[in-house]
């Protein structure tokens, strides 16, 4: 059809996003940066303080740069984001460039289907309620909808755990993978290379493991959609082009499907990018709760170790990772609805 | 006397029933939500206020006395063994007689910590509250009315806090803390504020703007009053109002956000009673089978937002006259002239627009 | 698409049979006090080729006539009496026929041509989707070729057909409605204040465009509007309304130039034009229609107060060749609207 017409204004409409999302990064970086830096006190010391003696400590913090001006670190610092070197960490040998190869496919895995039980759930329960609203589904996925969103997900995972591992003995738990299982990993999302390998049992083994962190979290998640997609469904539902597509005398179901839902998911996609930063905040509990080895179970473990400056390169990570999913989502947005671009 | 009285009664009551008259026109639905959110916050906040009322145990407390009194607490002045006779509270009961949510690995009253968990919850929520009100809302309105290079920069950097996972944000700034103060209250509440300042920040920002261009807000500055003055009486008492529903909103939020920061370990230190916290300590317990030590504490924080969530929406739904035609069954009044309306709710439309996100 | 042409208008003994009888329809919606009677037993004919008027006060139930014609109509909603298309009988058939009526035998333009058309869809897609829901064995190509048909009737260029709705104003965005509303070639076309959110070129155009439809096309116009010039300018008869009644029906000529129902008479008093010295209106507001006043419905604001008219709820009677006007002061009226009231 008019397909010239529509990339070329998308084109800009995309630039223009693209332009902006380095001036925001950067500003979120340098908050970052002050709130981890520039108040006194020693990364190297805080970490190792009572385990090495002033010598090493002082040898440490030379390599590490820390006795550099304040300004030549902040230059140091963005200058590494910029060429993906998110720096050393004080206790591990790896540098947070690898400790994040290593352990975000784990949390990519478990936000993702965590992400997909969500909108499944909360696509189905709100648009169903918001067609039957007040019967019984509709004011029951509703109370389901607050209850959930009330529920601490640390808290659903434990009984989780509890009922189907502990009593029932349905699922396993801890890790990503049982512990007699072989494997070859390719990508490090373990469900891809299991696909890829054609390794089928461990394929099976991984996707056992994922179900429960990933739909706990997934359910915790889906209080917010169904609420969203049912308030639009309801406001769709009622709209004038709904009523003028019901006086052209379009069969209920196409209208309902075709105008009423479909106009009522272009809000979710943008709800779905304000939840992602609350989808990564649960992980880091999900991942803590049920043992998952990824970045949020790697965080609190380096804080725990009072290392700063992993801490900061996690933390760097998951700023840019926010950044960047904020900045596609606008861009389906734009995909999807024609008005945004102009 | 009663001439002059009667007037001035006259018009607190005109104005209690002005005040009232979104409530009586709120849908039943609405109103019933509130009413039940509002019972469970009121329980809780007994509870907070009055733990030893119904809490037969201290936070702390394994041991209990043994004898001549009812009373099974010991009194801070009294040492076991010498002043009473003491005995110790069985370990890992199950819910039952005198231990109605059973006890802990540590000799600890379940149900007592449940209780006491509701002062460290709310006290939180108050600190966290006051904390970012009070970066938030003058912010908001000096970048408001204001405008220009502050008003686009303090924006950005708000909008750059607000990206940060509330959680994450919550942790970060608790790990800073950690290095300088003793754990505490106070540093977890201002680890849980933070993360709200942005929001007050943008709702009385944008409502600060539309109030701005209102004729009695031009009157007073073609009256020549000074900005100050116009900020001051004029602006804040019309913004204000949107304050208690972002508080309701943004609490049940806090008090997820609390409980992740004491499940990980970085909310207040034990043996202060915090939910998270008991529900992590617990999670040995858990393999082994004992499930009670655990749930209570998180029933407690589910029961609490629950409550918090329901007062919130409602009150939204009540102040917010957009939603209200929503509820009513029948024909919904032809919009002819919507703009009256959808201005009047500005600053509140706003506010579940924005506040769409929890933390656990 | 010519076999459309209604056959029997150009019979000189059916022409007389009209398009669209309306014998006391009702339309009641379900509010919190009880129902509320927007429209109370309304009866009018409507021929093809000729244009009705309904003119009355917002609130007076004009837009719920318009509706109640087709029941397209709000949940809780209900509808009585009788409304014959072409001698079929609508109210009470099924709801696929009812479906197929709408938009095929009745066209419906509405107020608002902003909100009307679904933002996400292309234009020519709403005419794909309207002409398929009537004719599925149309292909998509041929729907096309005909929205751009009637487009181009409308005065649209052939080549905007597959832009999106937004890129319209809202004087095109109305003739794209009106060509939605032609495309499928129906007898009668309610226009429901169709250019009220329009300024006074665009209105004359769109009017322009609703006539030639009515001459060319021997279309049955119904056009609802609270602005009397309109209807001076293109309407063939007058119904006027008032609290859920019509109570004065003619020709325009003869209404406007001799009005008989008293509130009639305050309406045309109350027009501004170039002569007028005084603003003239008429005191009070109409009644509550959830409990309307139990004789004549307007004898609160009349200035005639006619005797009786505090017992009777009066009837329309005969005033004049095909004019009939609903009041006490005309013989005929006293019968009463079904019931006398004691």
């Amino acid at each position: 059809m008019a397909a010239h017409t529509r990339t070329g204004s998308l084109r800009t409409y995309i630039l223009g996003r693209l332009a902006f999302a380095p001036v925001f990064l950067f500003l979120l970086l340098t908050l970052l940066f002050v709130l981890l830096r520039v108040m006194p006190g020693d990364p190297v010391a805080a970490a190792l303080g009572d385990r090495i003696s002033a010598e090493q400590l002082e040898v440490r913090r030379e390599a590490a740069g820390l006795n550099d001006p304040i300004l030549v670190q902040y230059g140091r610092y963005l200058a590494g984001v910029a060429t993906g070197d998110l720096g050393n960490p004080v206790t591990d040998p790896r540098p947070v460039t690898q400790i994040v190869a290593d352990l975000f496919p784990a949390t990519f895995e478990l936000t993702a289907f965590a992400m997909v039980v969500a909108v499944t759930v909360g696509v189905f329960v709100g648009a169903v309620g918001a067609r039957r609203r007040d019967g019984i589904f509709d004011v029951g996925g509703r109370l389901f909808g607050v209850l959930i969103y009330a529920a601490p997900v640390f808290w659903l995972g434990i009984l989780a755990q509890l009922l189907f591992a502990n009593r029932w003995g349905l699922l396993p738990t801890g890790n990503r993978l049982g512990a007699r299982i072989a494997y070859e990993d390719v990508t490090g999302f373990f469900l891809l290379d299991g696909v890829i390998t054609g390794n089928w049992p461990f394929f099976i083994d991984a996707l056992q493991h994922l179900i429960l962190p990933g739909a706990t979290l997934g359910l915790v998640i889906s209080g917010v959609f169904i609420r969203m997609v049912r308030v639009n469904m309801l406001q769709t539902l009622r709209s004038d082009y709904v009523e003028a597509a019901h006086a052209r005398g379009i069969a209920d179901r196409k209208v309902v499907f075709r105008h009423a839902f479909k106009n009522a998911l272009v809000p979710v996609v943008t709800i779905m990018g304000l939840q992602f930063a609350l989808l990564l905040g649960g992980a880091i509990l999900t991942e803590t709760t049920f043992s998952w080895p990824g970045l949020g179970q790697g965080l609190v473990r380096y804080i725990n170790n009072r290392d700063y400056a992993a801490v900061q390169g996690i933390v760097t990570f998951f700023a840019v990772l926010v950044v960047s999913v904020s900045l596609l989502i606008d861009i389906i947005n734009g995909l999807i609805d024609p008005r945004v671009r102009y | 006397m009663v001439a002059t009285a009667d007037p001035v009664r006259g018009a607190l009551r005109t104005r209690i029933e002005h005040a009232m008259r979104p409530w009586r026109r709120a849908n039943p639905m609405a109103r019933w939500l509130v009413i039940v959110g509002g019972l469970i916050t009121l329980t809780f906040a007994f509870l907070a206020l009055f733990p030893n009322v119904v809490a037969p145990y201290g936070e702390d407390q394994y041991q209990y006395v043994v004898g001549s009194t009812d009373d099974p607490r010991l009194l801070e002045d009294q040492r076991c063994g010498t002043d009473v006779e003491c005995e110790q509270i069985p370990r890992r009961i199950e819910p039952g007689e005198g231990h109605p949510f059973g006890t802990t690995s540590a000799r600890l009253d379940v149900f007592s910590r449940v209780v006491h968990g509701a002062r460290v919850a709310f006290s939180i929520v108050l600190l966290s509250t006051l904390l970012a009100m009070g970066i938030g809302v003058p912010l908001g309105l000096m970048s408001g009315y204001r405008g220009g290079k502050l008003d686009r920069v303090l924006v950005t950097l708000m909008d750059a806090i607000y990206v940060i996972p509330g959680l994450l944000l919550a942790i970060i700034v608790a790990f800073v803390l950690q290095q300088y103060f003793e754990p505490g209250l106070a540093s977890a509440a201002v680890a849980v504020g933070v993360v709200y300042v942005p929001q007050y920040f943008r709702v009385i920002r944008n409502h600060t703007l539309s109030v701005k261009e209102e004729p009695f807000v031009e009157a007073a500055r073609a009256m020549g009053a000074p900005p100050r003055t116009i900020v001051g009486r004029y602006i804040f008492f019309n913004v204000v109002q949107s304050v208690p529903v972002i508080f309701t909103l943004n609490a049940a939020d806090a008090v997820l956000t609390l409980a992740g920061l004491g499940f990980l370990g970085f909310g207040v230190p034990y043996p202060l009673a915090e939910w998270g916290l008991d529900v992590s300590r617990a999670i040995t317990d858990v393999v082994s089978g004992f499930w009670w030590t655990a749930f209570f504490p998180g029933l407690a924080i589910m029961a609490l937002v629950t409550g918090l969530t329901l007062v919130g929406e409602g009150l939204n739904d009540i102040v917010n006259p957009l939603l209200r035609v929503k509820g009513f069954k029948g024909r919904v009044p032809r919009r002819r002239d919507p703009a009256p309306e959808s201005q009047a709710a500005g600053g509140e439309a706003d506010v579940s627009q924005t506040i769409t996100r929890e933390n656990s | 698409m010519a076999e459309s042409v209604p056959t029997f208008t150009t019979d000189t003994a059916t022409a007389t049979a009209p398009v669209l009888e309306v014998r006391d329809l009702s339309v009641s919606y379900g509010t919190p006090r009880g129902p509320l009677h927007a429209v109370d037993r309304v009866s009018f004919d409507l021929h093809a080729g000729e244009s009705l008027g309904v003119v009355g006060e917002s609130g007076c139930g004009k837009s719920s006539l318009g509706r109640g014609l087709m029941q397209l109509l709000p949940v809780g909603a209900a509808v009585g009496g009788s409304v014959r298309l072409r001698g079929e009988e609508l109210i009470g058939t099924s709801n696929s026929r009812l479906r197929r009526a709408r938009g095929e035998d009745i066209a419906l333009v509405f107020q608002e041509p902003m909100t009307r058309l679904d933002p996400l869809m292309r234009v020519s897609d709403h005419f794909v989707g309207a002409i398929r829901a009537h004719r599925p064995k149309v292909s998509k190509d041929e729907a096309r070729e005909m929205a751009r048909e009637a487009l181009a009737q409308m005065g649209i260029p052939r080549t905007r057909a597959d832009n999106f709705p937004h890129e319209f104003s809202g004087g095109m965005r109305q003739r794209i409605m009106i060509a939605l509303g032609i495309v499928l070639r129906p007898a009668v076309i309610v226009a429901d204040e169709p250019t009220t959110a329009l300024d006074v070129i665009v209105e004359a155009q769109i009017l322009d465009l609703l006539d030639r439809l009515r001459s060319d096309e021997e279309v049955g116009l119904m056009l609802i509007t609270h602005n009397l010039g309109i209807v001076a300018e293109t309407c063939d008869r007058v119904a006027v309304m008032y609290a859920g009644r019509i109570v004065e029906i003619g020709p325009v000529a003869e209404v406007f130039a001799d009005p008989k129902h008293p509130y009639t008479q305050g309406l045309l008093a109350s027009v501004i034009s170039v002569d007028t010295t005084e603003l003239v209106s008429i005191d009070g507001s109409p009644p509550d229609l959830v409990d309307p006043p139990p004789a004549c419905r307007y004898r609160p604001r009349c200035p005639i107060k006619a005797e009786g008219s505090d017992r009777i709820d009066p009837a329309l009677t005969s005033v004049g060749a095909d004019h009939q006007a609903a009041c006490l002061l005309y013989e005929g009226a006293e019968i009463g609207h079904g019931k006398v009231q004691a």
